[in-house]
């Protein structure tokens, strides 16, 4: 009996915290979505999905924005992750651990410090673009902040570790004597990288992608902090709806629509990457 | 049925009667103004001095160390807990709603919120106590009467003032090569992406129906119509570098901007703690005045110590040495002359004793508008409907 009751006893404490704080704050936004009414009167359940279709509408620009805008940062980000990873895992030596921990080590000041500090090197006349205007090479006018590279360059930056470890962890449990072999077999670096080293890494990258897709296109502070109105993030509406003009059923829906869009893609993404991949991540 | 099928059943059903369990209720009558008599009474009844009060304020509205509230203490004996909690009023509301709707104590027995839309909704919701103008004898003998009579809280019923402002330009005249006047000038093409505008779309909407000429305390979706015309034409032509919140002090500072909107007081604490040369004008054509006030939630523990505080605001040397460090609007008139006073013996008070900034004379008074007060709230979504979209581009 004790011994049956074991696993059910593990997965309580953890069980209860997200049935609290996952599962109770759900189901109160799926309510929420499809109420009508206003803050002052109340709000009453109508099951009104005509919400979901003028949120979308209205917003289906930034919506889409924030999808491009997640996307970019996370092909970005496995090509920056993958060469770090792999010098790491396979040149790191003995300081492997000093070096993942400086790669951690910025994660020590809080993210919004770290994102408003690039605004101090970024701005118009700062630490990057005042030299260069000085010396003629850039016209007075042209600035980054504002732009979607500044917002896309704040989500790369605050990303990177989520995409470098996931990849790390694959690599290191490459058996080197794989690598060996296929260079046995007269592969050459790139053939034994392509076939062999980055195949045995994918468990990694779809790990790094999930973890990096998922929060950057729902993110609102880098586009809040480092863009303008013409770089507007899903993320920004969705605070603005619910805080500003406290419309909660069209925060609600919104939040709902991108949860069931970032789902799509990712069920879309392991089953074109194979689910054999999605299995040995869930392995380990 | 197996048991599968049994327990999706089951969770269903579950997950309909949390749906259902879950309606926001609201509470109070919309529009409910001014309380009969016998409210005030009702409220007040039986209350007693508890020793504490629980001050939720904004930041950078007192100086270091409080000297006002220490001061409070020492003639009265009650403590004040000061807290710097409120930056902008939507995340303020937001915040408390479910605890006053609930009926249960935020934790502050006073707090400063700004007229507009939230004001509305803490006052239609009947989340603020009214108040008893027998405990509020300073105010009634030194308000300034234009603070005694504004349209979003008439008679004072739930509010008194803290601080108005002013909502008019500021620009760095280095950048901009000439003074800056009249609100086209956020129009001019010469300021292409150097352009700054608020993202509070009151704020927003009230300067393109100003410069349309238009009163935005009388408006009508037609005119917002007009005036959201005019933004999307300064935002399309690039004129517009970003819709600002509380950070546009910052853009100006750095030059990211160099003509924006702005708030009075900002602009003299930015040049006196950093140092920079920039100006701020009421143009000519109009800028808004709003209010900050004094309200006390309904569910409050101290009301009696809180109401308290606030009348002793309204002791003129007390109002005289706030406005000294805030450089807002000081609701009390008498705080001029006490100022002026002090200016002889520091003289960097005499700018603030003449400033129009902080006592504004009739002629500024005449440039000033209030904002548009809502009736209903279909009517504030029509008018969020029609703004917002120039925010969130």
């Amino acid at each position: 009996m004790r011994r049956r009751l074991t696993p059910y006893l593990l997965i309580l404490p953890g069980g209860l915290w997200l049935l609290l704080f996952f599962v109770v704050p759900m189901v109160t936004m799926l309510s929420l979505s499809l109420q009508e009414g206003d803050v002052v009167s109340g709000y009453v359940l109508t099951g009104h999905w005509q919400t979901y279709v003028d949120a979308i509408a209205a917003y289906r620009t930034q919506l889409a924005r924030s999808l491009i805008y997640g996307a970019i940062a996370t092909l970005v980000l496995i090509a920056a992750a993958f060469p770090v990873a792999y010098w790491i895992a396979f040149h790191g030596g003995r300081r492997k651990a000093t070096y993942l921990f400086l790669l951690l080590l910025p994660f020590f000041v809080s993210f919004v410090l770290r994102t408003i500090s690039w605004r101090y090197i970024l701005t118009d006349e700062g630490l990057l673009l005042g030299p260069l205007k000085d010396a003629g090479l850039l016209p007075p006018g042209f600035h980054v902040l504002g732009t979607p590279v500044a917002v896309i360059g704040g989500l790369i930056y605050n990303f990177l570790p989520f995409m470098v470890l996931p990849i790390y962890v694959a690599l290191e449990r490459i058996d080197p004597r794989v690598v060996e072999a296929a260079r046995d077999l007269y592969a050459a670096p790139l053939v034994t990288f392509a076939k062999v080293v980055f195949p045995l890494a994918l468990p990694g990258v779809f790990a790094g992608v999930l973890m990096t897709f998922v929060p950057a296109s729902s993110d609102y502070v880098n586009s809040a902090v480092l863009g303008s109105s013409s770089t507007t993030m899903i993320g920004q509406v969705i605070q603005s709806q619910y805080l500003v003009s406290s419309n909660y059923p069209t925060a609600s829906a919104l939040s709902f629509t991108l949860m069931a869009v970032l789902l799509i893609g990712v069920f879309a993404y392991a089953r074109a990457l194979g689910t054999d991949a999605v299995m040995r991540v869930s392995e380990r | 049925m197996n048991r599968r099928s049994y327990l999706q059943m089951a969770g269903l059903s579950g997950l309909g009667a949390a749906l259902s369990a879950c309606g926001v209720k609201g509470q109070g009558s919309p529009a409910a103004s001014a309380p009969a008599a016998g409210e005030v009474a009702k409220f007040w009844a039986g209350r007693t001095s508890n020793g504490t009060v629980n001050f939720a304020n904004w930041p950078l509205y007192m100086a270091d160390g409080h000297p006002q509230l220490k001061k409070f203490t020492e003639a009265t004996g009650v403590q004040v807990r000061y807290q710097e909690v409120i930056q902008e009023m939507g995340p303020w509301f937001a915040k408390v709603q479910p605890q006053l709707k609930a009926g249960q104590d935020i934790g502050y027995d006073l707090m400063v919120i700004t007229n507009g839309i939230q004001f509305k909704q803490f006052k239609d919701a009947g989340y603020l106590a009214p108040l008893d103008h027998s405990k509020l004898s300073n105010y009634a003998a030194n308000a300034g009467p234009a603070y005694t009579q504004e349209t979003f809280d008439p008679g004072n019923v739930y509010s008194v003032p803290w601080t108005s402002g002013i909502t008019g330009i500021a620009y760095d005249q280095a950048r901009t090569g000439r003074p800056i006047t009249k609100l086209a000038d956020l129009w001019d093409p010469a300021f292409k992406g150097k352009v700054g505008m608020f993202a509070d779309t009151q704020e927003l909407g009230n300067f393109a129906m100003l410069a349309l000429g238009i009163a935005p305390g009388r408006s009508t979706p037609e005119d917002w119509k007009k005036a959201a015309a005019k933004l999307k034409e300064q935002k399309n032509k690039g004129l517009v570098r970003s819709y600002y919140e509380q950070n546009y002090v910052d853009a100006l500072g750095k030059g990211e901007v160099w003509i924006t909107q702005a708030w009075s007081g900002d602009i003299f604490q930015k040049n006196v703690s950093d140092g920079t040369d920039l100006t701020f004008v009421i143009p000519e054509d109009g800028g808004t005045i709003w209010t900050d006030n004094f309200a006390i939630p309904v569910t409050a523990r101290n009301p009696l110590d809180a109401i308290k505080l606030i009348d002793y605001f309204y002791q003129v040397d007390v109002a005289a040495s706030l406005a000294e460090y805030i450089n807002f609007v000081c609701p009390v008139p008498g705080a001029q002359d006490r100022i002026a006073q002090d200016a002889a013996k520091d003289a960097s008070l005499r700018a603030v004793a003449q400033s129009p900034l902080v006592f504004p004379g009739p002629a500024d008074y005449a440039k000033l508008h209030y904002y548009r007060e809502f009736a209903t709230t279909a009517e504030h979504q029509e008018y969020q409907a029609i703004f917002e979209p120039i925010v969130l581009g």
